[in-house]
């Protein structure tokens, strides 16, 4: 209360001028000069992020110091009530998931998921925007907006739609390869196809956010150091290998976490698409721990949650490592 | 627009390539909007048809009728407007007192808040549904509501706004003696136009699309929002009938896609630019 703030040098303490008549009439900010018309600056600040910070505390920070807790306990769904009557049982979680092995199974899964999953989305995204970016002049907006449809549109409606085009006999992509010879295989009902098929449909979900943000990093790649390498006699390879992807490095690293990331967290292809089969072979962390939840086993999924936490940090520090030491 | 090196042949084959990719991408949406109009013989007919034979509104109608989908698609915008307005506003006032204004605890606050940006929703499900379930708004559209009506994304995203604003503009506002609230109203705000759009596409785009959530906290059909509803129906007993889940999936789809497209410069801007920084 007492301390002064100054709010950034010139002090807003009037000579008394005509500029005065303009207040709010509030007879205080003549004797005050550091009130100025409402409240003090602090205050205010405290006025305009309390809204933020009640909701933030209570379903963000909280959950997250809760979760945490609930990971080395033995809270099932019938202690809801009583959230705090409950055993500690140390790292009892973690070891039960770890020896899991359909939660092998699903890290197998996740793993297969990131590893082939992201390089493939990446690989589409950036040649599209090369592709749109200095390739093309006209339709480039057409384009653009056409492969972009697929990211806003809801997964569900998307996973439904697709688990139709994968059918095995009257399947629309089974149809098309059939046009060149291929006999496709029965997608989601194959253990050995369901997670090609899961890919192939997230890659073509998501390639679109990547390429977005690779022709906006695109843009900081300046023409003249292209002519000027075309002039030493670089190939178009080589002006991708020596010009461009050095200089889109930032925007790749931002890329590659994100899609990882959002990899590490696959939960609704999976559920709407094949709950995870068939024999598991398409069950991800995420819907695993979301089955853990639904059988009620609320300290078991804490724990696996976190489980999933820990390698998106690995995950995520490593990406930074790499791209950094590369440059 | 320099073209080095790229021959009138050679773009002639990059645009046949593009278009072959642009068919490919948006096929499933055409798609799944004719098969919408389609009869249940037809959707199994091999070779597959594009073109309804016999194009009918019966899916839709049943879906309004039988599945209640209006109440679900009412659901989904309640959620996705109050959502949007909540983090617009709280955002953006948090936003300007990080990027302008001092005050005590603010770089606790600023940790706090960025240090959860990396957090995924999967480590907070838990603990939120349990607490959600003990101040009893399961099955409740404030239990839909809550959770996001602010984000640590959204405050980023404003504050790193803010910061570019000339500071001038406070000093200003308070020689004619407004308070500071008054300035972030009338002079703070109305500048914000691109950082509020870009967070307000955003936000409702991920409400509309929110699954998981939704799917645990609404257990009966008066609080379904769209995505659950469609997603239930797919896998439940029903989920043979190709003709209504088409059309359930264009139900979802076509509103956000129409959204899109008006706003599809500022959307695109905003992934571009909230991407790089």
């Amino acid at each position: 209360m007492a301390t002064v703030t100054a709010p950034s040098g010139g002090a807003p303490g009037q000579p008394g001028g005509p500029g005065e008549a303009g207040g709010t009439g509030d007879t205080e900010t003549s004797r005050r000069p550091r009130r100025t018309g409402g409240l003090r600056e602090g205050r205010a600040a405290w006025v305009l992020a309390l809204p933020f910070c009640v909701l933030f505390l209570f379903f963000t920070a909280w959950p997250v110091v809760q979760s945490l807790f609930m990971s080395f306990t033995d809270t099932r769904s019938r202690d809801l009530r009583t959230p705090f009557d409950v055993n500690v049982i140390g790292l009892d979680n973690y070891a039960k998931a770890l020896s899991d092995p359909v939660f092998r199974k699903a890290a197998l899964n996740t793993a297969y998921f990131v590893l082939i999953g992201m390089p493939l989305t990446l690989v589409v995204a950036l040649a599209a925007a090369i592709a749109l970016d200095k390739g093309i002049t006209r339709f480039r907006s057409v384009f653009r907006l056409g492969f972009y449809m697929p990211v806003i549109t809801s997964i569900v409606a998307v996973a439904v739609v697709w688990r139709f085009l994968l059918q095995d006999e009257f399947g629309l992509i089974n149809t098309v390869l059939g046009w060149v010879g291929i006999d496709g295989p029965n997608w989601l009902g194959d253990p050995d196809w369901s997670m090609p098929g899961l890919i192939l449909m997230a890659a073509w979900r998501n390639f679109g956010t990547a390429m977005i943000i690779f022709l906006a990093g695109l843009q900081g790649v300046p023409a003249q150091l292209h002519e000027a390498a075309a002039i030493d006699g670089a190939g178009a390879w080589q002006r991708f290998r020596h010009v461009t992807l050095p200089l889109l490095r930032p925007t790749l690293l931002f890329v590659s976490v994100t899609t990882a990331i959002g990899y590490l967290q696959f939960f609704e292809e999976p559920f709407v698409m094949t709950s995870g089969g068939p024999l598991n072979s398409t069950i991800s962390l995420s819907m695993y721990t979301y089955k853990q939840f639904g059988f009620g086993n609320y300290g078991l999924a804490s724990s696996m949650s976190y489980l999933i936490f820990v390698v998106i940090a690995i995950v995520t520090a490593i990406q930074f490592r790499l791209l950094r030491e590369r440059s | 627009m320099a073209m080095v090196g790229t021959r009138r042949g050679g773009r002639l084959w990059l645009y046949a390539v593009l278009a072959i990719a642009l068919v490919a991408v948006v096929a499933p949406f055409v798609w799944m909007v004719l098969g919408s109009f389609k009869g249940e013989g037809e959707l199994r007919a091999n070779p597959p048809t594009w073109i309804p034979q016999t194009a009918s509104l019966d899916n839709y109608t049943q879906l309004f009728s039988r599945l209640s989908f209006g109440t679900y698609f009412a659901n989904s915008v309640i959620v996705a407007v109050v959502v949007t307005a909540g983090n617009l506003l709280f955002c953006s006032m948090l936003g300007y007192a990080l990027a302008m204004l001092d005050f005590k605890g603010k770089k606790l606050v600023f940790t706090a808040v960025m240090g959860t940006l990396m957090i995924p929703g999967v480590v907070t499900f838990v603990p939120l549904f349990v607490l959600v379930a003990n101040i009893g708004l399961i099955d409740s559209l404030p239990g839909l509501i809550l959770p996001f009506l602010v984000s640590p994304f959204g405050v980023f995203l404003m504050r790193q706004f803010i910061l570019g604003l000339p500071k001038d503009l406070l000093d200003a506002g308070r020689v004619d003696g407004a308070g500071e609230l008054r300035i972030f109203r009338q002079i703070i705000l109305p500048l914000c136009g691109p950082a509020l759009a870009t967070l307000g596409i955003l936000t409702f785009l991920g409400s509309w699309n929110n699954f998981l959530w939704p799917l645990v906290v609404a257990q009966q059909e008066s609080t379904y929002t769209l995505p659950v509803a469609l997603a239930l129906y797919s896998t439940g007993q029903n989920s043979t009938n190709y003709g209504l889940l088409l059309a359930g999936a264009t139900v979802v789809v076509i509103p956000i896609l129409a959204v899109f497209l008006v706003f599809q410069r500022r959307f695109i801007e905003g992934i571009a630019t909230t991407g790089i920084k």
